[in-house]
Formats: C-alpha cells, structure tokens, sequence
C-alpha cells in the first residue's frame, strides 16, 4: 500500500490543490459491511481501511460490484457498517450524526439527479433553502458564482432540467453539491454516461472547483485515465477491501496536454496492469 | 385521398352513421315497438324537444360530479400523505381503503340517504366515495416512489420530515394526482348519477339521474335514450376540463414551483 506510480517519484500524498488548515480528513477504520441475511448473505465491505488527507482527490478504482459506491455511502453516513466506523474530521460519521457534521459533506450522484420542476438556480439553491440560508445575499452571490464557473450564462439559469443536455444537467449537479461549501465531496462515477470529449472538459471543471473551493474529494470512477489525471493518489478495491493505493505522481494544476504524455500512458499502463492482475 | 389528420374526424363520423343506419333499418325491419328501441331519428327528436331540461338537468349533475371529483382530489390526497409517512399506517388502514373500491355503491347509497338526506350533499358524498379510490392509490404510489438519489440527496442535506414532504414528495407526486384525477372524471359522473336515482326518487333533486328514472318510469325510452346521451357527453366534457387542467397545472407546476427564490 502507498506505492507510488512509475518510477520517476517526486509526487507524494499531500500533493494537490492549495491546502487549508480547516481541510477535512477522512478515515475509515476496520470496515465491514454485510447485505442480506441467510444464506443471500453477502460481504459487500470487508476489513477495509482508507484514510484520505486534507485537500487530496483519491479515486476508488475497482471492478463492478467491488463495493465502491457502497463505501462512498458509508462515508457520507447513508449507509452504517456493521463493524468498524468512519471519522470525518476526527468525528464519528453515523445515520445519526449532527448536522453540522454532515453540513460538511457533499454528494454528487452518477445522475444529476435535478429536481424535475425546478429550474437550474432553485435546485442549485437547494441544499442552502434547506438549512435556511438561501436568503442571505453572501449565499446568492456564491450561487451565482458557482454557476458561472461551471459555465452556466444567467439565460441558463430559469432552465428547467428537460431544456437541459446531459453535460450541462451534470454541471448543474455539481454546483448544487458545492453550493453549501463542503470541505468533502463525495462522487460516484459523475461522468460514467457522458462522451470522451465532455467527459475531459468536466474533469477540468473539477480540478478547477477543487483547487478555489479547497475541499478534499473521494472519486468513484470505472475510468483509468480519468482516475490518473484528477488524483492525487488512486485507492484500488477489491472484493470489499483496498488491495492496493498509488500515488499519482503529476504535479497540479494538471493539462490536458498531460494525457498524451508517455509518463501519462506508463501511468495507465501500470494501473490496467495492477486492475487486471487480478488485485481487485 | 384525405389527410390522415382529416381522416381521424372523419372516421369515428363514417363509424356512428353507419352504425345509425344499421340501427334504424334493424328496428324498421323487425318492427322493434318504440318502448323497447326507438329509432336513433326518435332519439335526436327527443334530444331536441327535451333540450332544456337536459340542460338545465346536466348543469346540476355536472355540479354534483365536479364537487365531487374535487372532494376525491382533496380528501384522496390528504389519505395518501398520511399513508406515505408510516408502513404501520399503511397496513392499518389500507384494507378500508380497497373498502371504498369495493364497497357496492347501489347498495349503499339508500343508507347515504338515510344518514345524509335527500340533497345535494348526499350526491356529492357518493360520486366522492366513488372516485377517492384512484387519487389514493396514485398519490401514494407517487409519494412513496420518489428517486432514491433525490431521497438521499435531502437525507444528506439533514432535511426534516416536513421538508422532504413539502419539497420533494408532494411535487414529485403531482403527476401521478393527474393521472388519479383523469381516471376519477368519468367515475365522479357514474356516481353522481347513481345518487341521483335514489334521491331524485324524492322529488327534490333534478340531476341526469332524476330525469332517466322518471323516462323510465313512464316508459319514454327515447327520451331516456336522450337522456342517457346526455351523460356521456358530460362525462366526456368533465374528463375533457381535467385533461386541459391537468395539462395547465403541469405546465405551471414544472415552471413555477418555488420562483419565490429566483435571483432578483
């Protein structure tokens, strides 16, 4: 575990977009997670551990099934483990936990999940109405910035979903879950449904969130290039548990010119190979 | 050859002609005496002659049916929330809920009277009790088939109960009312009129329902007929204003729930 991808090293954990000392660390601890009962009893987390530091974007490579959505769920305090816990900031993360703990995570699904008959700002401004803070105007002012940067003109905001393409529904996903500050972000497979070319605009989006609103991410993604080129370290699971977790070693901020590197392709190679070595 | 729009008015025109003619020729064939099926000529005379009290006598059916096709949409969607915010609700009150489906209307609507008079209360009751059905079982349908990653979006959000009902389940459930509503039009009608033929029987009420069993009583069967026409109109009209209302509400509903929070 903690290895480092290729040889040419110099990229350690802590690499990546500008840290904050308010930066939010996630550990998960010992964790076990059966679904079922009986003989339909199945192992979906078993024994797994994984810590992410302050400020780092990890991604949970794995095959189908391997737990990996399970995990993000368990994190973000939707789904308890049977055995073993998970902190976020030193705080317990349960069903039950305080809101101001949750306040601190984010949630971005593989579909936008956009509320149907609201338009683009109502359901950016959401997560704020439900803790009461949409009226404030240092609210308003940051959803009109967080639509901007990911690229919404102010026509786009009265759009209902169904006027909306799929890239710009996704857009619209991720600035509704950044749009209460989180210092965690937690994404599944965001991108799985969309073209190559929309997909590699969207990852620099992300990397442009990430480094201004300084927050710590765990990425869910069936993509290997798209693994390398957002991470600072890239957790392989398995059968429930991490088998193995890289280190990317790409300084930030990162270009797209850098997926036609050889370095780039050594990277992929090496991840296709450990993928299908058979340790996840 | 006529367009395939032309086409589609003037097929079911071809389709009701030919089956008058084969109606008329039939009755003047068998020499079918006019109590037992009078001609569709005699059936249009008499909905003619008949016009205004038809009329007169639909616009209070048409009441009683909309009166109570709104108590259904109220009172219906009233029972789903509260079905949809426990299972244990559920399963206690469930089983009298398929009552109000089963319940054999006919035989019920004399106790009705019994209970609630000879007005128009009673055949508001009943075309309620008729139609409640369809709004509580697509409403709670709708309430409780919410996406799972919108739940969960709210759930990681710390929302309240209140907040998922008012903000996520009850809009999310505001197509499935419609389709409730397009199904309870036309059994508001059955019911209305149904009442009508126990309390019309009184003398105190002049429904589409009074109108048919005073015919029928005396043997007028083309005004009957006349009278039975009348019904499926309105039927049809009702479901044609819930059609166009829900058409209406869902536009609105997509476009303008919670414009409140809009930027300035």
């Amino acid at each position: 575990m903690g290895r480092s991808l290729t040889d040419s090293l110099g990229a350690s954990d802590s690499v990546g977009p500008t840290l904050s000392s308010e930066l939010a660390i996630i550990t998960c601890k010992n964790v076990e997670l059966t679904f079922g009962s009986g003989s339909n009893k199945q192992s979906v987390l078993n024994d797994l551990s994984l810590e992410v530091q302050s400020g780092q974007i990890v991604s949970l490579l794995g095959p189908s099934g391997c737990g990996k959505s399970t995990l993000l769920r368990v994190v973000a305090g939707l789904i308890e483990p049977d055995i073993g816990e998970v902190l976020v900031d030193g705080e317990r993360v349960s069903k039950r936990m305080p809101r101001s703990s949750r306040e601190k995570l984010s949630f971005v699904f593989q579909e936008p999940a956009l509320l149907p008959w609201r338009t683009v700002w109502q359901n950016v401004i959401l997560p704020p109405q439900l803790r009461g803070t949409d009226d404030s105007i240092e609210t308003r002012e940051f959803i009109e910035h967080l639509l901007g940067l990911v690229g919404f003109q102010k026509s786009d905001w009265r759009k209902i979903p169904s006027q909306l393409s799929g890239g710009m529904k996704m857009r619209a996903s991720i600035a509704r879950a950044m749009s209460t500050r989180p210092s965690i972000l937690l994404l599944d497979e965001p991108f799985a449904a969309l073209d190559d070319m929309l997909r590699a605009k969207l990852n620099d989006l992300l990397l442009a969130i990430a480094s201004e609103q300084k927050c710590t991410m765990l990425f869910v993604t069936h993509n290997i290039s798209e693994a390398i080129y957002l991470s600072d370290a890239i957790a392989i699971m398995g059968q429930g548990r991490i088998v193995e977790r890289l280190t990317v070693p790409f300084a930030f901020p990162r270009q797209a010119a850098l997926r036609s590197t050889g370095e780039f392709a050594r990277c992929y190679g090496q991840v296709a190979e450990l993928l299908s070595k058979g340790h996840a | 050859m006529p367009s395939k729009k032309l086409l589609t008015y003037i097929a079911p025109i071809l389709v009701f002609a030919f089956v008058a003619t084969v109606w008329h020729w039939t009755v003047q064939w068998l020499k079918i005496p006019s109590i037992v099926l009078p001609t569709p000529i005699a059936v249009l005379k008499a909905l003619w002659l008949e016009r205004v009290v038809l009329l007169k006598s639909s616009w209070v059916t048409l009441q009683a049916a909309a009166a109570g096709l709104f108590c259904s949409a109220l009172f219906g969607s009233m029972v789903a929330i509260v079905l949809s915010q426990s299972s244990l609700l559920r399963v206690a009150l469930y089983p009298y809920v398929i009552f109000l489906q089963t319940v054999p209307i006919v035989a019920i609507a004399p106790l009705l009277i019994i209970w609630s008079g000879n007005n128009f209360r009673t055949i508001v009751l009943v075309a309620t009790i008729i139609s409640i059905f369809p709004v509580i079982s697509n409403v709670t349908s709708g309430l409780l088939s919410v996406n799972e990653n919108l739940r969960e979006l709210f759930r990681m959000q710390s929302a309240t109960r209140w907040q998922m009902l008012t903000k996520l389940r009850i809009p999310a459930a505001i197509p499935q009312l419609v389709l409730g509503l397009r199904i309870s039009a036309g059994l508001s009608v059955i019911g209305a009129i149904i009442a009508e033929f126990f309390v019309g029987n009184s003398g105190e009420y002049d429904g589409l329902g009074t109108i048919m069993t005073a015919r029928q009583a005396n043997l007028k069967t083309a005004e009957l007929m006349a009278a039975l026409m009348a019904c499926t109109c309105l039927g049809i009209l009702l479901f044609g204003c819930v059609n166009l209302l829900s058409a209406t509400l869902l536009r609105r509903w997509t476009r303008s729930t919670g414009f409140e929070s809009e930027p300035k």
